[in-house]
């Protein structure tokens, strides 16, 4: 699999998502 | 006293943006253009000229962003860091920055001062050094995504996303 950190598109794409991840996480946990 | 943190939110605002945008120019116009440069045989106009330059503002400002962030947080700080109640949104943004401040420093500049040749080092140690300087300096590109979406709104903003 190639590494999504290799382009661009792929860096912000997996920012995003882990914007998503963390958001949820601090939301039904942390809150 | 209000001034100290209003000083602390403005220098933490004026070298945050310094850090981000020098890291956004290297993973966006720099990586491409050494390469356009590299074929045309004019990198070093890059690595010698610019490349030295951006990484002196890069790894200080980010320092100084951190400094300043800490500040602000003032008797905060450790209610963020340990992710405590009403504080977890920020806390957040907090860890991710100092991750990023730990890619800088442990990462990224002792592998750039190899790439650049201001540390003696081997082709293969060169080529190793340029993969995970990359890799770092990509990571937090990714990293800065959410690190700005809980700075931005995970405290003074926290009630509009929820937080």
């Amino acid at each position: 699999m190639k590494n999504p950190l290799d382009s661009l598109w792929g860096t912000i794409i997996s920012g995003v998502i882990l914007t998503a991840i963390l958001y949820a996480v601090v939301k039904s946990l942390l809150v | 006293m209000d001034l100290l943190p209003a000083l602390a939110r403005w220098l933490h605002f004026l070298a945050g943006v310094m850090w981000i945008g020098l890291l956004y120019y290297f993973n966006f116009v720099q990586v491409a253009a050494l390469k356009a440069a590299t074929a045309d045989g004019t990198a070093a106009g890059i690595t010698k000229h610019v490349a030295p330059r951006a990484l002196l503002y890069f790894r200080w400002a980010a320092v100084v962003t951190w400094i300043a962030g800490a500040a602000l947080l003032g008797n905060q700080f450790l209610n963020a860091f340990t992710l405590s109640k009403g504080m977890a949104g920020i806390g957040v943004g907090a860890w991710l920055g100092t991750i990023m401040l730990f890619n800088v420093w442990v990462l990224i500049w002792p592998n750039q001062q190899k790439i650049l040749g201001l540390k003696p080092a081997t082709d293969e140690e060169k080529a190793t050094a340029r993969r995970v300087a990359f890799l770092a300096s990509r990571t937090n590109v990714m990293l800065s995504i959410p690190m700005l979406f809980f700075m931005a709104g995970g405290w003074s903003h926290r009630g509009t996303f929820g937080l």
